[in-house]
């Protein structure tokens, strides 16, 4: 791993002082059910016209990493083309137990949460090929959980530029002043990918975000 | 009632082992069923590393493994003076970082870890 956070390092500082970067490779990460999907459906709806994974209630409903590849975005007039990687919930655990309160069958139930344990993994050994990394997390919910910690600490540690999009604030009891508290070395910005709530800001820093890559 | 065993692990246990064997030794531990209070921290690698190795252990034939809770914690001294906070500095740099603490649960045992600056509270399973 160090070979690679060098390789990075030294792809980072040649791109920026030879080549305008085109293709930003955008990852979505965070636990479980913080609507990672449903914004990376929002930015592809917004331009791209359709969207690009399934989103459900049940938790782990990704459980494999997605691509999007070549979205164009034009915010301010400048154009970013990204490449969008949504990836799995990250948890510590996951119990099959769980998934039965949602209505799914025994042999259901089983099988994602071993597609699930899959799927952080792979999340996991995809931190080092991130150019950015939006970190979603439910605005309703405790932002001081080790879960969130080690993402960032891990996206700090890789030197990874991170944005995070406190979603969900079209819920009631959103904590979004305890979110800016706990990560303050870092933008918190307030949206509800599901109704489209706050996209002009969040677009204005995903393209500050970029200039940091 | 249940037997729940709580294991100190001092920092020297851990801190002179190879990350990988670090990690190991603790997941170990905890599919035994062991509540773990560690001395010192993991790195944020090693920390994404024991997720990593949880997820490999879940499901596995005759375990009832299901994962880990998992925590870190630091008692802050506030309002140090300049000296006192260097000297603090000097200690952690020669001799890691002592007084912070991880606690790893298993999360058959474990149903939730909650904290706050004072105190730490372990929700256990029924």
């Amino acid at each position: 791993m160090p070979i690679k956070i060098i390789k990075n390092f030294f792809k980072r500082v040649f791109y920026n002082l030879f080549i305008t970067k085109k293709h930003v490779k955008l990852g979505f990460y965070g636990p479980p059910n913080s609507g990672k999907t449903t914004l990376a459906n929002r930015l592809c709806k917004d331009w791209v016209g359709e969207d690009m994974g399934k989103v459900s209630r049940v938790p782990h409903e990704t459980r494999e990493i997605q691509f999007k590849e070549k979205v164009d975005i034009n915010f301010n007039n400048k154009k970013i083309t990204f490449k969008l990687i949504d990836t799995p919930g990250i948890a510590t655990k996951i119990d099959y137990e769980d998934f039965l309160h949602y209505g799914l069958k025994t042999k259901e139930a089983k099988k994602r949460a071993r597609e699930a344990t899959r799927g952080v993994i792979e999340s996991i050994k995809w931190l080092d090929d991130m150019d950015a990394v939006i970190v979603v997390l439910d605005s309703s919910k405790n932002p001081y959980t080790q879960v969130n910690i080690t993402i960032i600490g891990n996206l700090v540690a890789r030197k990874i530029p991170v944005l995070i999009a406190a979603n969900k604030t079209d819920l009631k009891r959103i904590k979004l002043k305890k979110i800016e508290a706990a990560f303050p070395e870092y933008d918190v910005v307030g949206i509800s990918a599901k109704k489209g709530h706050n996209m002009e800001e969040f677009y204005e820093t995903l393209f500050d975000l970029v200039k940091k890559t | 009632m249940k037997n729940i065993t709580l294991q100190f692990i001092p920092y020297a246990e851990i801190a002179y082992i190879s990350p990988y064997r670090r990690v190991k030794y603790l997941i170990d531990l905890a599919v035994d069923n062991r509540i773990l209070l560690i001395q010192g921290k993991l790195a944020p690698e090693e920390e994404a590393d024991l997720i990593q190795e949880t997820m490999k252990r879940i499901g596995k034939k005759r375990s009832r493994f299901k994962g880990i809770e998992l925590t870190t914690f630091s008692p802050k001294t506030k309002n140090l003076s300049f000296m006192q906070s260097f000297k603090e500095n000097v200690a952690k740099t020669l001799l890691g970082e002592r007084d912070v603490f991880t606690i790893v649960g298993p999360a058959t045992i474990v149903r939730e870890i909650k904290k706050d600056p004072k105190k730490i509270q372990l929700l256990l399973r029924k």
